[in-house]
């Protein structure tokens, strides 16, 4: 395998461990303004307190090791999807400071305010991460320098927005499940109910872009065609999912939680293979998409990064066990930090 | 210069200054925490616990709203800068990348236990974990000034072109990556950084601690702060005296014209005065209004009042940076600079004569004073970036050249605007919160867990 498949397979576990990690605290945003009563909206946000930081540092890391590795993808991309890019970021700036602000005052206005940007943020990012998923499984009209020829608009069709809201699904029912582990009695009972709900959403979104992608993108399917055995991923992917209600019927929570996780990563290797080896496929005109080779950097820059990530990931795989370890565990009344 | 151009600097300008506000106060309060519960671990007094607490919540804001701003720079090199970012990427990325895996999780990670943790690990676990955010933060630094500093005096890389479409494109390529790291100016502005991040954290926490003693409040705790905070800076401001100077000998080396522009020295002369302040005149090509010490800055770079020093004459006029906006800042940070070893020796001398307490003129200039670093910072930032005007990269590709080629003016104008307003919005509320914070004071540890006496809002449905 060259340096440049090892790259391409290291951004996608960083973006994977974003989207398992970021997804679950999303999902919690998601559902944060079903509940009314400030001390469960508290312990919401106690639940996923410690940890969101830390998760989103897997975005920030993602996108530095995009523009390390790749750095063509990294400026088409971003430049591109300007106006889309600096939605993205507003919503993160705001869901960032609302967590942090919202308990700071005793004020009921003060808080409904900053509950609904939380909420809302987190809808967007889920959607606008979808969206730009979307865009790059079918390919975005570039030209032969590798820029971006489209505009907003190009971003936003039914394909894509059918992807950005599967996105949401995905994450809500990600985020309901890791609130079944953090909550307990009344609350958890209201919780699980939602289980079931997001669950069934998921899987209609998850359907009808499965099937639509079928139809109209075939190109994602060319590998599997070419190599049955791919074929697994799929598979595993269907039977993690069909296993969380299973689990959650038989209360054992933290296996569900797992089953989740795993499907999130499945779906990104799903979403991987299919655009291999292509990073950014343009539509029309193939020949100009940005692939692994015509993006990257030098090998000698992919040797040095490598290094960089065999003795970084450890310490990082390390801490974030630590942390985990130490919150585990339902949410108590004396940890009501926010 | 273009539209997209002029608006695209501005906002990379206003969003980096934005950003770095938060993290020299987070670098310098680290070291601070590090004393604080240093300290209660060893003494076992309570007052040092509560202090502790008490500026880990500040130390909690702050943080998070270098988080907020921080994302936002993470990503603007690609959407602003996509030409610079094809040239630069195999070597400039690396270093971003490095700071992500290497800083920012154990950052963030360790802050979680420092925040939420009290209850959940042992007092010594907590502590490490403290030291550990502590230096993650100085390792953040450490990467994107390594980044920021090859930009300034690049090494270590070749020039390599290849094709792309019809046109041949040219790229820096790692050649040797300690050469990278370790860049000319690398060591000289990281130290000049970080010193200058412990004495923002340092006079963040005079101040407040000061204006508790002046409104009698918190005596016990606001005297031991103001002690850590005294012994930090007066260590602290000689240390930048000697970093900054390092620094101006290097920029002398390695970006002359940026020294010049510091300086504003339009003739290549020896014997290169000094000048205390003045006001430049561009057109008449001289420095008005000023007062200057012959020599002085002959001998300051050469130790030699007899040597030349290059000055923008050498320069053809489109390879200069702006003069006056560079030469007004540097001496605003270096009058800053002064002022601190001024301070922090009054500061030292009323302590060792016991009047520190009642001197209340002098608590009053500390309350004040918090402002002062961040003064420095972002002069001592518009120095370094608007002195390497007009290149992005020193000598190698030109600001102008390294704009993203799909950007419209209406969307710029458009990020522009909604991030200039976002971060007022953020800055008044955090002041704010921080207003509340201090107002609400430092609270006792002794009777009950802290978190049992916050207030819970029960709404009704
Ligand atoms: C890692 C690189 C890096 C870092 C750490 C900083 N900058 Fe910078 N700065 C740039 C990389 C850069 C840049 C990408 O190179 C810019 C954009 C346009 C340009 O010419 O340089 C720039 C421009 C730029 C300008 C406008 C200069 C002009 O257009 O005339 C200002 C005022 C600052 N920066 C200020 C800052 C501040 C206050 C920083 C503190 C965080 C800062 N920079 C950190
Ligand atoms: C323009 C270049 C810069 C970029 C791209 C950048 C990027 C970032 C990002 C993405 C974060 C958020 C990390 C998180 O979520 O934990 C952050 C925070 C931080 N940055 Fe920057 N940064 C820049 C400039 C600087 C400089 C010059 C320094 C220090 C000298 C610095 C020090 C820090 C620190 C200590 C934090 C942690 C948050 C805090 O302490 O407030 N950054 N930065
Ligand atoms: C005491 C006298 C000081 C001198 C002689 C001095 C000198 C310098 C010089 C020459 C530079 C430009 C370095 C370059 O472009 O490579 C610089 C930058 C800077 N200064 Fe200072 N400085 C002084 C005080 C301070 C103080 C008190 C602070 C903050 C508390 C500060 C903060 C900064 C910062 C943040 C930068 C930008 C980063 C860098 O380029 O190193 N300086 N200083």
């Amino acid at each position: 395998m060259d340096l440049n498949t090892i790259w391409f397979i290291l951004i996608g576990v960083l973006f994977a461990g974003y989207a398992i990690l970021d997804g679950f605290d999303l999902g919690v945003g998601m559902l944060h303004l079903l509940v009314k009563n400030d001390l469960h909206r508290r312990i919401f946000l106690n639940a996923i307190g410690p940890v969101w930081d830390g998760n989103e540092v897997w975005l920030i890391t993602g996108g530095g090791a995009l523009f390390a590795a790749f750095p063509e993808v990294y400026a088409t991309v971003f430049s591109g999807f300007y106006i889309a890019l600096f939605l993205l970021l507003v919503v993160l700036v705001f869901r960032a400071v609302a967590i942090e602000f919202r308990s700071k005052r005793e004020s009921t206005r003060w808080r409904q305010n900053w509950d609904t940007a939380f909420s809302v943020a987190s809808y967007l990012i889920a959607f606008l991460l979808g969206v730009a998923m979307g865009n790059i499984i079918v390919g975005v009209p570039l030209n032969k320098f590798h820029e971006f020829v489209g505009n907003f608009w190009t971003l936003i069709s039914p394909y894509t927005v059918l992807t950005g809201i599967t996105t949401v699904a995905l994450f809500m029912m990600h985020g309901a499940i890791y609130l079944v582990l953090k909550t307990e009695g009344e609350l958890q009972t209201i919780v699980k109910r939602w289980v079931n709900n997001t669950i069934i959403f998921f899987v209609i979104c998850y359907v009808s872009t499965t099937m639509i992608t079928l139809v109209y993108v075939p190109h994602m399917t060319q590998h599997f065609k070419d190599f049955p055995i791919l074929f697994i991923v799929p598979l595993l992917n269907m039977l993690a999912i069909a296993n969380i209600p299973r689990e959650i019927y038989h209360q054992r929570y933290g296996w569900a939680f797992i089953s989740s996780c795993a499907s999130i990563a499945a779906l990104l290797a799903l979403f991987a293979i299919g655009i291999f080896p292509n990073l950014v496929p343009s539509n029309p005109n193939p020949e100009y998409s940005l692939t692994i080779y015509n993006a990257a950097s030098s090998q000698k820059t992919l040797t040095i990064m490598l290094i960089i990530a065999i003795i970084g990931v450890p310490f990082v795989l390390a801490y974030t066990t630590a942390i985990y370890w130490t919150f585990r565990g339902k949410v108590k009344m004396e940890d009501l930090n926010y | 210069m273009g539209e997209v151009e002029l608006l695209s600097r501005l906002q990379f300008a206003i969003t980096a200054a934005f950003h770095f506000i938060y993290p020299p106060m987070s670098i310098g309060l680290g070291i601070a925490l590090i004393i604080m519960e240093g300290m209660y671990l060893k003494t076992k007094d309570k007052k040092w616990e509560d202090l502790t607490r008490f500026w880990v919540k500040i130390f909690g804001i702050i943080f998070a709203m270098g988080v907020a701003s921080g994302i936002v720079m993470e990503f603007q090199f690609g959407t602003n800068w996509a030409t610079y970012s094809r040239f630069v990427g195999d070597v400039f990325g690396s270093a971003l990348a490095a700071e992500g895996i290497f800083a920012f999780f154990l950052e963030s990670g360790f802050l979680a236990i420092l925040l939420f943790g009290w209850n959940k690990v042992k007092p010594t676990t907590h502590f490490i974990s403290t030291i550990l955010v502590a230096f993650g933060a100085h390792l953040s630094a450490v990467w994107i000034l390594v980044a920021n500093s090859w930009q300034q005096t690049p090494a270590g890389h070749h020039i390599v072109t290849r094709q792309v479409g019809d046109t041949i494109v040219a790229r820096a390529e790692i050649v040797d990556f300690w050469q990278v790291v370790f860049n000319p100016s690398t060591i000289d502005r990281l130290t000049h950084t970080i010193i200058g991040a412990w004495l923002t954290g340092a006079f963040l926490v005079l101040s407040i601690s000061a204006y508790y003693i002046l409104k009698n409040r918190h005596l016990e705790h606001s005297k031991s702060a103001i002690k850590i905070g005294l012994i930090i800076a007066v260590i602290a401001s000689f240390l930048q005296l000697i970093t900054g100077h390092s620094s101006a000998v290097g920029v002398s080396k390695n970006q002359p014209a940026k020294l010049a522009a510091a300086e504003g020295l339009f003739e290549t002369q020896t014997n290169a005065p000094l000048h205390i302040f003045g006001w430049v005149d561009e057109k008449e090509q001289k420095v008005k209004y000023g007062i200057a010490i012959p020599g002085l800055l002959s001998w300051l770079v050469h130790f030699d009042a007899s040597k030349p020093v290059t000055g923008l004459d050498k320069f053809a006029p489109e390879d200069r940076p702006p003069v006056n906006i560079v030469f007004q800042s540097f001496h605003i940070m270096i009058a800053i600079g002064m002022l601190f070893i001024l301070m922090s020796i009054v500061g030292i001398i009323l302590w060792a004569t016991n009047k520190l307490w009642t001197a209340r003129w002098f608590l009053w200039i500390l309350v004040f004073s918090v402002l002062l670093p961040h003064i420095a910072n972002q002069t001592g930032w518009i120095t370094a970036e608007v002195g390497r005007q007009p290149w992005i990269v020193y000598g190698l590709l030109r600001t102008s050249d390294a704009i993203s080629k799909t950007l419209t003016p209406g969307s710029v104008w458009f990020s522009l605007i909604l991030f200039t307003l976002i971060y007022l919005l953020i800055f008044v509320l955090f002041l704010f919160l921080l207003d509340r914070k201090i107002k609400q004071g430092i609270v006792d540890h002794s009777t009950d867990g802290i978190y049992a006496k916050q207030k819970i809002v029960v709404e009704k449905n």
